[in-house]
């Protein structure tokens, strides 16, 4: 049996609250494996930021589903926080890049014990 | 009236300030008019406050400035009585006198504005000491008269002796102080009390408050602490090091002053001492043994001033024998004597160090009585009151207190022999140094040209001259005017008096012919036979001080380097170092190991925290969202 994932209503063409948990488990897992598998320290960012967002949508999702706001509120905090700490990390990038020409994470270990 | 208590010591103490503050830029000589001023304003003050006792109407009375330790019970509080005027007239008084010297005596020097800065503190502290009215002002007083004689004798600090000898009487005094501290400890216990009235009144209305036992130790620990402070024995040591300051502070603080607060600290203790016998016994016989010792030594030294020195400490023995044999107005009227004849003795040989270009060594001088005649004449004054030649002051304070520890009788006819003896010895140690001095060939070194000192040192020398001259006379057998003067400060101790007129005829007669008898020794020995100074054999011993320096120093400074070089550089270096040091390297050991788990690799921080964060889901799902 083909699961459903839609149905119309009055309202018009409704999506099953269980799909975007789906969708945001996959979102979080693709960022995951990005941020574990990759080595350059921009695509790790872009790979954190999947997860930020699957995280945003779970939010999001059953803040609707259960007709309630903090969720909603939850997610503008993470935006507003991810954007901040996006700034940070890029100069942070940025400059690690001038400085030693390479972005790759793998050889920035000068403080390992 | 009681606003002139105050100024007396607050007078000195703003002359402290201002020269601390701006003694540099004040320079010679207003640094030295300044302190003078001060402290000579601080003797009219006192004198005019005195009035009232000179007269007879008033018996002292108590000036409170502030509370201070009110869980003590102990104030800022003066004592204004026959005894604390009398102290604050001769400190004040003498002390005037050696800062207007000492304005000619430090001409030149480069710290001159701080030598004054220094001489101030020093009498403030003193007159602190002695017009406390209770043991909390007198101890800080005491301690602070400690201070200022550091400061002073080291003040020459360049010179390693100088400062050496600072030192020396820094650590000495703390042994005596120590001992004074824990006697205030147990009067404070017994009593409840720091407070003389309190204290005296209490063992007046019932002598039985405190027994004889702890009467006797709080006595002798105190005379620990006078032992220390007046240089008896076996504390004396720091005294003859301490000539190394300038000789006005010689004079001022290591002969007239704050060398006699040990025998004051005993006369205001007196009712104690009536307590317990054996401490009177005690400090009479440290007084004599004191008095004969030093003055033996004082026979066989070349430099002046260590010769003026022993001389204190012998002299600081007769007013220990006549305070313990509880003569109190004997010991403190040769306190006041001593300070005059002492003092102008001092200034004396600063004068003749001055003419001679600095230099000490007796060796090295005679025939001077032509080229220093002020000098020559006024100590000649000093001679014949030291030796105990009537009429001078001398000789009045002195026998006093021999007729005193002769009238107790019984083991005390053997201090009095030691005393006549003494008596002797000082006559004819005296007789040496001036004849070696002002009799006799020059023996001056080339370039050496004698010159009489200026008007500023010379005046001083004069007006003490006139005092050791006459100041004997306060005090005569037929008018004990100072005895009537002291009365309502002793009025609660029952004093020894003096013997029958004629016992005290003998007595006299005896001890001026052993006086008249040391200087003609003297005499026929340094000026008929013109015997130079004497070297090998006995008076290298006595030179040496009988060698005592090295014997503590083998006995008492040498373990004691040993030991503290043992717990500096093994106890605390080795364990209690080491017991740090080794908790520090565990931590450390520990973290290294730790720190391995840091790899580096930012991918591998992720995995451990995806695995971490399966772990908990799993946890949590297992616990079948219980948990919440």
């Amino acid at each position: 049996m083909i699961p459903l994932i839609a149905q119309v209503s009055a309202d018009g063409l409704q999506v099953e609250p269980g799909w975007y948990m789906a969708l945001a488990a996959v979102l979080f897992a693709i960022g995951a494996t990005g941020l574990l598998l990759r080595r350059n320290a921009l695509v790790m960012f872009m790979s954190i930021e999947l997860m930020l967002n699957a995280v945003n949508l779970t939010f999001v999702a059953v803040d609707s589903g259960l007709g309630s706001l903090e969720g909603q509120i939850s997610v503008l905090f993470v935006m507003v926080v991810a954007a901040a700490e996006v700034t940070v990390g890029l100069a942070i990038i940025v400059a690690v890049f001038r400085k030693r020409a390479t972005a790759s994470v793998d050889e920035l270990s000068g403080l390992k014990g | 009236m009681d606003t002139l208590i105050f100024l007396i010591v607050a007078l000195p103490l703003a002359g402290f300030l201002a020269l601390l503050a701006f003694g540099k830029r004040i320079g010679e000589p207003f640094a030295g008019y300044i302190a003078s001023a001060t402290v000579g304003g601080s003797f009219v003050l006192a004198a005019i406050s005195a009035v009232d006792f000179f007269r007879g109407i008033e018996h002292g009375r108590t000036v409170e400035l502030f509370e201070w330790i009110s869980s003590l019970g102990l104030n800022a509080t003066f004592l204004w009585d026959p005894l604390s005027a009398m102290m604050t007239l001769v400190v004040t008084g003498v002390g005037a006198l050696i800062h207007i010297y000492s304005i000619g005596y430090m001409h030149g020097d480069p710290r001159y504005g701080r030598f004054f800065t220094y001489l101030n503190l020093f009498i403030t502290s003193m007159l602190l000491l002695v017009l406390g009215a209770n043991f909390g002002v007198l101890f800080i007083g005491w301690e602070l008269v400690g201070l200022s004689s550091y400061l002073l004798i080291s003040f020459w600090f360049e010179k390693p002796s100088a400062a050496a000898a600072g030192k020396k009487a820094f650590v000495v005094n703390r042994i005596g102080d120590f001992g004074f501290l824990i006697a205030l400890m147990l009067i404070f216990a017994k009593f409840g009390s720091l407070d003389f009235g309190y204290v005296f009144e209490a063992i007046h209305e019932n002598a039985a408050i405190i027994s004889v036992g702890t009467a006797t130790a709080i006595t002798l620990l105190l005379l620990v602490g006078a032992a220390g402070k007046s240089a008896q024995l076996p504390l004396y040591v720091w005294l003859p090091d301490a000539m190394e300051g300038p000789t006005p502070v010689s004079a001022l603080i290591h002969a007239a002053t704050m060398v006699t607060a040990g025998v004051y600290m005993v006369a205001r203790t007196g009712v104690l001492f009536e307590l317990a016998p054996v401490s009177q016994g005690v400090v009479a016989t440290v007084g004599a043994l004191t008095a004969l010792f030093a003055a033996t030594i004082a026979i066989g030294q070349r430099d002046i001033k260590r010769v003026l020195a022993y001389s204190t400490i012998s002299q600081l023995g007769y007013m220990f024998m006549g305070v313990g044999v509880l003569g109190l107005v004997g010991g403190v009227f040769h306190l006041v004597t001593h300070a005059f004849f002492k003092a102008l003795l001092f200034l004396g040989a600063g004068s003749v160090i001055h003419a001679m270009a600095g230099e000490q060594d007796m060796a090295k001088m005679g025939g001077l009585r032509k080229k220093v005649p002020v000098t020559f004449w006024t100590m000649l004054i000093a001679w014949i009151a030291i030796s105990g030649i009537p009429p001078f002051s001398g000789f009045w304070s002195k026998d006093e207190i021999l007729a005193i520890v002769f009238n107790r009788g019984g083991g005390y006819y053997v201090l009095w022999a030691v005393g006549i003896l003494t008596a002797g010895l000082t006559a004819f140690y005296m007789s040496r140094m001036m004849f070696l001095t002002f009799w006799g060939a020059p023996r001056w070194d080339e370039g050496v040209t004698p010159h009489e000192s200026p008007p500023s040192m010379t005046l001083p020398l004069v007006a003490l001259a006139g005092l050791s001259a006459v100041g004997g006379f306060i005090n005569t057998p037929w008018r004990p005017a100072l005895e009537h003067f002291l009365e309502p400060a002793f009025e609660l101790v029952h004093q020894t008096h003096l013997p029958a007129p004629g016992t005290q005829w003998v007595l006299a007669i005896v001890s001026v012919g052993v006086g008249i008898a040391g200087i003609l020794v003297a005499y026929r020995r340094y000026v008929a036979r013109d015997t130079q100074l004497e070297t090998g054999g006995v008076w290298d011993t006595l030179l040496a001080g009988y060698h005592v320096d090295d014997l503590y120093g083998r006995t008492i400074v040498a373990p004691g380097k040993t030991a503290s070089e043992v717990l500096a550089f093994t106890a605390d270096a080795k364990v209690v170092d080491g017991a740090v040091n080794g908790v520090g390297g565990l931590v450390k050991a520990v973290g290294d190991q730790f720190s391995k788990l840091q790899t580096g690799l930012v991918r591998s921080y992720g995995v451990g925290i995806l695995v971490g964060a399966v772990a908990v889901l799993v946890w949590l799902l297992a616990a079948g969202g219980g948990v919440f």
